[in-house]
């Protein structure tokens, strides 16, 4: 081939290989679960989020299966899946956790005690629970909350378990309700599940409890 | 001196390289020597808070003092025949013909075995003295320490965090570790999922937590002081996260806070299941019938399914 | 049946056509009609599609598979039978079929050698020059890829607050950097260049299996593919090293690491026996053992340790697969196995493994050095004994992979007085640089500028791993990375400036042009300084505490960290500098280098630059060894022109004449 023949080959080739490369990398790489911004609130802030066993394909394509968490839309009352939200430093949140899910066994007891709320102490319907056996009575747990950058740690209290469609809105579930304050830092912190709720995954820890927007997310504590 | 300088006449005496390269290097190595082991081995890593990390630091420190003159005299020489041997412009001729010297060999290949086979043995040495030098040494572990019997801390790994349970103070489990100065300390590290490793930076600890296994490390906490804990063994998305800082504290401090802690995490421990070196959810009756009900047999999570049953 | 002794035509394997109708040559067919890379796509997207359905059909109403919502057994069979179809449309199978139904073999290698065209680089080729040329681009191309993703790797580590990638992203991105480099590197000099040259270093017309050697070459693209995919199904959060039962629970993207590993393992076991054969089988007469050049030692000892390593790989990873699909419980604990079962599966296979990363580096620069030193090598039975020693020493080390791991106690001394003693036959190959050397005449071109670079870093990567070979210093170092450091100076400071330095030393042998020397100057010098600036500040980053594969640090470590993503981009940057180099080089440029620029005396610099196919016109009769510089009355390497009686003498005494003559063609 002459030299522009070649030339232009090795540009058109050196092109094509480029735009496929950046196709693949930016579908990849920026993709992912959208975040839920409670920080505009000022004060108090007060989150909302529901555990489902399984979900409605339509609102989960990728792995309707699976376990997951859901975060009500603080703007329009809409349920998103995901599990990444974001809130103000140096502020009380109110957490709200809507369990529809039916009970897992934790694998570490010490996954049943409540810590880093304010008060130590969680609520189930409104009763206030420290530790929770997971076992042995009188409640039992499905998933817990825990972000382990802030100690913080609850359990979910087990749901009746009818609903596998998520995310849900008329079917029986538990109420877990607690509050925490945010650090002064701000930065991101990883939240996670404890209970080894991945189903048909060995040892229960893969899939759900593996993949972000499922069983675990991000907290990201933005300045005020 | 080549055949064409005989030839020539001219007497150029061919200076003697060995002992030039030798004045260079003795120098150089003496100087890192002493810049090693005064001026940086007392910062070596990982410092000496205990006895292990004392004594992997002892361990670096004489390495690194054997390994500078070696290193010195490669890089001597290189640069020496980089310099002094480099191909002059317009010289087209050959190399002398040198295909190998027996006693070169020889000796290279003695010395390098003497300096490789003496560091087998110090290192051996060093191992087996300061008992097992904090690394793991599995369930069976050959070389403990002596002067009393040891702390015993649990140390269970999960997903993707440590907790640490103290069998000797009711067998209550927190997810701080508080360690008393001066007293030996075992560490039992198994996992519940899979494999982590628990890695105290200043204690000189290293043991990987594999599941079903108990891995025990030992070591003795010389200063009080913060210990960087973290996770040396890729266990999944958040392995980066797996860090604690634990304390070492004064044995009377260590007392009350083992002390108040029990009392505080009473409720807890009656829900723990009792101590074991490891854990597995299955041979916990009431916790095994528990995952029994929802399942879960096998190993958990409903992998093998109910209808593959429960092999011993 | 007797056999012909007299044929009149070569023998056919199969036998002669019963009917007696010879193959008629008949019109070529287009390019689109013959077997090319564009059916070999065709087939493994058709084989895909087919294994998918066949594992949906079996495996679909499993209870794991319909509460995960994952199909395993799917998606591995997909990808095997996707390889299978890639490798079919290839026509890697024709001639087998064809031999099966005892039809006559089409495919004549030497007619194949002398077609000319690129579209023979895209064909399953039978000439090992061909095959070579393939495995260079191919090898370039992976290379690049998973520097690239070392490139992301050390973008994230930026800073430890802010993160450019999730968690998920990034863990999945240090598996595939890893994975990419650990699998493909392995054949990155084996492959190119030695499948290119070590017919011609030996001097023979052909390689023993030219069949299984372009199969091996072929196995390397679908590793490739299948690994990459592996993002697109959310990667695999274990690394290269796959510790089970974390890789048991890993979703999809685990099954592309078993399958991809499986394949390049067999790509190795292929192209290992290929060349034991050959360089046991085909030495010209004359080619004693002694006068063997040293990549040719490297070749073969680095092909002992893939052959007997790889297939432990692939049985792992076999047993990994089947943990995942149909519940075997191998590598878990609850139900009777256990998960020191893999790593020590793993490791078996990992420490060689690393040999034969190293090894071939070793046989490029002692190939390098004499010529632009213009003297012997100083010990070859040295630099050659210690490469044996490497080998068989390197089956014994592979515990200290695991020192911490809670292995039985008293095997940690004794591993560890094995990893002490792998270190003098590795280093023989100073012992052999340093005597070389010695009242030499050092040329500083850049085939011997990366050879010292080679040399200056092999050092400190060596002397790192006496550090770590030495268990209490394990303890802080093991994890850490420290280890990091210490390998990539071995591999990357080692391996890949050897083969850099071969490059810029053979290309002028392998496609007749030259690489620009000034292009290639700025390339070393830009690369040696910010590879160290790279990697020296990473053993103080992992003796201060910094565990491996982690996307946060302490935030004392920050600065050491961005000075080292900034140099690892410039040292991107310098890599840039040599694709530009051999790409412009290549294409546009094509500055012919015909004949022996470098006035070497190795026997692949006695033919034409690119040799012509069959190599020789005749099997030349070895003289000398290659490296008698500095001899005025040493003999000629070889006699490339013998007189015809001096084979036949070679091979059985007189009388058997001509037909052996016609034998050896």
């Amino acid at each position: 081939m002459s030299l522009p023949a070649r030339v232009a080959a090795l540009t058109v080739a050196f092109l094509a290989v480029a735009g496929g490369v950046i196709f693949v990398v930016a579908h990849y790489l920026l993709g992912g679960p959208p975040t839920v911004d409670f920080a505009a609130s000022g004060g108090q802030v007060s989150v909302v989020m529901q555990t489902d066993a399984s979900s409605d394909p339509s609102a989960v394509p990728d792995h309707p299966t699976w376990v997951s968490y859901f975060i009500k839309s603080p703007v329009t009352g809409d349920w998103v899946h995901t599990t990444l939200f974001q809130v103000p430093a140096h502020t009380q949140v109110h957490m709200t956790i809507l369990g529809y899910d039916g009970s897992t066994p934790v694998r570490n007891q010490i996954w049943g005690q409540v810590s880093g709320t304010i008060g130590d102490v969680a609520y189930y319907g409104g009763a206030p629970v420290r530790t929770v056996s997971g076992w042995n009575g009188p409640y039992l747990i499905q998933h817990t909350f825990a972000i382990p950058g802030l100690n913080l740690n609850v359990p979910v209290e087990a749901g009746p378990g009818t609903c596998s469609t998520g995310p849900c809105t008329n079917k029986a579930h538990s109420t877990t309700t607690f509050s925490f304050e945010t650090p002064a830092q701000t930065g991101s912190y990883r939240w996670q599940c404890f209970v080894p709720c991945g189903l048909s995954y060995l040892d229960g820890n893969g899939g759900p409890m593996q993949t972000i927007g499922y069983m675990m997310g991000n907290m990201q504590v933005v300045s005020s | 001196m080549t055949p064409a300088d005989a030839v020539a006449g001219t007497q150029r005496r061919e200076p003697n390289h060995g002992m030039r390269i030798f004045l260079i290097w003795l120098p150089i190595a003496l100087a890192a020597d002493l810049i090693i082991w005064f001026v940086w081995g007392p910062h070596m890593p990982p410092g000496d808070m205990s006895s292990s990390a004392r004594s992997q630091q002892f361990d670096i420190n004489v390495m690194a003092v054997m390994a500078a003159p070696v290193m010195a005299f490669v890089l001597t020489y290189g640069v020496y025949a980089l310099v002094v041997w480099r191909h002059r412009a317009g010289d087209e001729e050959d190399g002398p013909p040198i295909h190998g010297n027996t006693r070169i060999a020889v000796t290279w290949i003695s010395v390098t075995s003497a300096i490789v086979l003496g560091l087998a043995v110090f290192g051996t040495v060093e191992l087996v003295a300061p008992a097992g030098a904090g690394a793991g040494e599995g369930n069976t572990p050959i070389w403990k320490p002596g002067g009393g019997a040891a702390l015993q801390v649990q140390v269970i790994a999960q997903q993707w965090r440590f907790t640490y349970r103290y069998p000797q103070f009711g067998g209550f489990e927190t997810t701080s570790l508080v360690l008393p100065v001066g007293e030996n300390v075992q560490f039992d590290v198994t996992s519940l999922d899979v494999v982590h490793s628990f890695w105290a930076y200043q204690l000189g600890v290293k043991a990987d937590a594999n599941p079903g296994v108990n891995n025990v490390a030992f070591t003795k906490p010389e200063h009080t002081g913060a210990i960087q804990v973290r996770c040396a063994e890729l266990c999944g998305l958040w392995h980066a996260d797996m860090t604690t800082v634990g304390t070492v504290v004064s044995t009377p401090a260590f007392s009350s806070w083992a002390a108040s802690t029990r009392v505080q995490l009473a409720a807890l421990t009656r829900n723990l299941p009792p101590y074991s070196l490891t854990y597995d959810p299955n041979s916990v009756s009431q916790l095994g019938k528990a995952f029994q009900q929802a399942g879960l047999t096998g190993a958990g999570g409903g992998y093998y399914g109910p209808q593959y049953p429960v092999q011993p | 049946m007797a056999i012909d002794l007299q044929p009149d035509k070569p023998q056919q394997p199969g036998g002669h056509v019963p009917s007696g109708r010879e193959p008629q040559p008949g019109a070529p067919r287009a390019w689109w009609g013959r077997p090319a890379i564009h059916t070999g796509i065709a087939g493994a997207v058709l084989g895909y599609f087919v294994g998918h359905w066949l594992g949906n059909l079996i495996a679909s109403n499993y209870q794991q598979v319909q509460n995960s919502g994952q199909n395993d057994f799917a998606i591995i069979l997909g990808y095997v039978l996707g390889t299978i179809g890639w490798l079919a449309g290839l026509g890697v199978f024709n001639d087998l079929l064809r031999q099966m139904a005892g039809r006559p073999v089409h495919a004549d290698a030497e007619a194949q050698a002398a077609a000319a065209g690129t579209a023979r680089f895209f064909r399953y080729s039978l000439d090992h020059k061909v095959v070579g040329i393939q495995y260079l681009v191919g090898m370039i191309g992976y290379f690049l890829t998973g520097g690239l993703l070392a490139l992301a790797i050390r973008t994230e580590l930026l800073s430890p607050s802010y993160h450019v990638f999730s968690s998920a992203t990034y863990t999945a991105i240090v598996g595939e950097h890893g994975t990419m480099m650990m699998m493909m590197m392995s054949s990155v000099i084996l492959g190119p260049l030695g499948n290119y040259l070590v017919p011609l270093m030996i001097g023979s017309k052909r390689m023993a299996f030219p069949r299984i050697e372009a199969l091996s070459f072929w196995l390397t693209p679908a590793a490739y593919l299948v690994l990459l995919s592996g993002l697109m199904f959310g990667g695999f959060p274990f690394g290269w090293t796959g510790y089970a039962p974390l890789s048991i629970e890993a979703t999809q993207g685990a099954d592309s690491y078993a399958v991809a590993f499986g394949i390049m393992g067999i790509s190795l076991i292929l192209l290992a026996f290929n060349l034991i054969v050959t360089i046991t089988c085909y030495r010209a007469p004359g080619m004693r053992w002694s006068r063997l050049p040293i990549f040719v030692w490297s070749n073969l000892t680095t092909g002992f340790l893939m052959l007997l390593a790889a297939p432990v790989l692939v049985g792992a990873m076999y047993m990994m697969i089947t943990d995942r699909t149909v519940q075997t419980a191998f590598f878990t604990d609850d139900l009777g196995g256990s998960s020191y079962l893999w790593q020590n599966l793993f490791w078996f296979f990992g420490h060689p493994e690393v040999y034969i990363l190293a090894l071939p580096g070793f046989g490029i620069v002692c190939e390098i050095l004499p010529v632009f030193c213009r003297k012997p090598l100083f010990g070859y039975r040295v630099a050659a004994a210690g490469m044996v020693g490497v080998t068989l020493l390197s089956f014994f080390v592979w515990q200290h992979h695991l020192f911490d791991s809670g292995i039985d106690p008293d095997m940690r001394p004794v591993f560890m007085l094995t990893t002490e003693l792998i270190s003098i036959p590795t280093g023989f190959i100073f012992l052999v640089a340093i005597g070389t050397f010695w009242k030499a005449k050092i040329h500083f071109t850049v085939p011997m500028l990366f050879a010292l670079g080679f040399f200056f870093n092999f050092l400190i990567g060596g002397i790192s791993g006496v550090f770590l070979s030495d268990v209490p210093a394990d303890t802080t170092e093991h994890g850490t990375f420290f280890v990091m450091a210490h390998f990539h100076y071995t591999i990357m400071g080692g391996l890949i400036f050897a083969f850099m330095g071969g490059l810029y030393y053979w290309l002028p042998k392998i496609m007749g042009i030259r690489l620009s020397q000034r292009l290639g100057q700025i390339h070393f010098w830009t690369m040696f300084v910010f590879f160290n600036s790279t990697f020296l500040p990473l053993f103080a980053v992992g003796m201060a505490g910094q565990p491996r594969r982690v996307y946060t640090y302490a935030q004392n470590l920050t600065t050491l960290n961005d000075w080292v993503s900034i140099s690892s981009f410039l040292l991107g940057g310098s890599i840039l500098i040599f694709v530009i180099n051999f790409v412009y080089s290549t294409v546009i440029a094509r500055v012919p280098e015909q004949g022996n620029p470098w006035r070497s005396r190795g026997l692949e610099w006695q033919v034409s630059s690119p040799p012509g196919p069959g190599n020789f016109d005749r099997v030349p009769v070895v003289l000398s060894g290659p490296y008698e510089y500095g001899s005025k009355d040493a003999p000629p390497v070889a006699d490339l022109d013998p007189p015809l009686g001096v084979l036949s003498e070679a091979y059985g005494g007189a009388g058997a004449g001509a037909d052996v003559a016609e034998v050896q063609r």
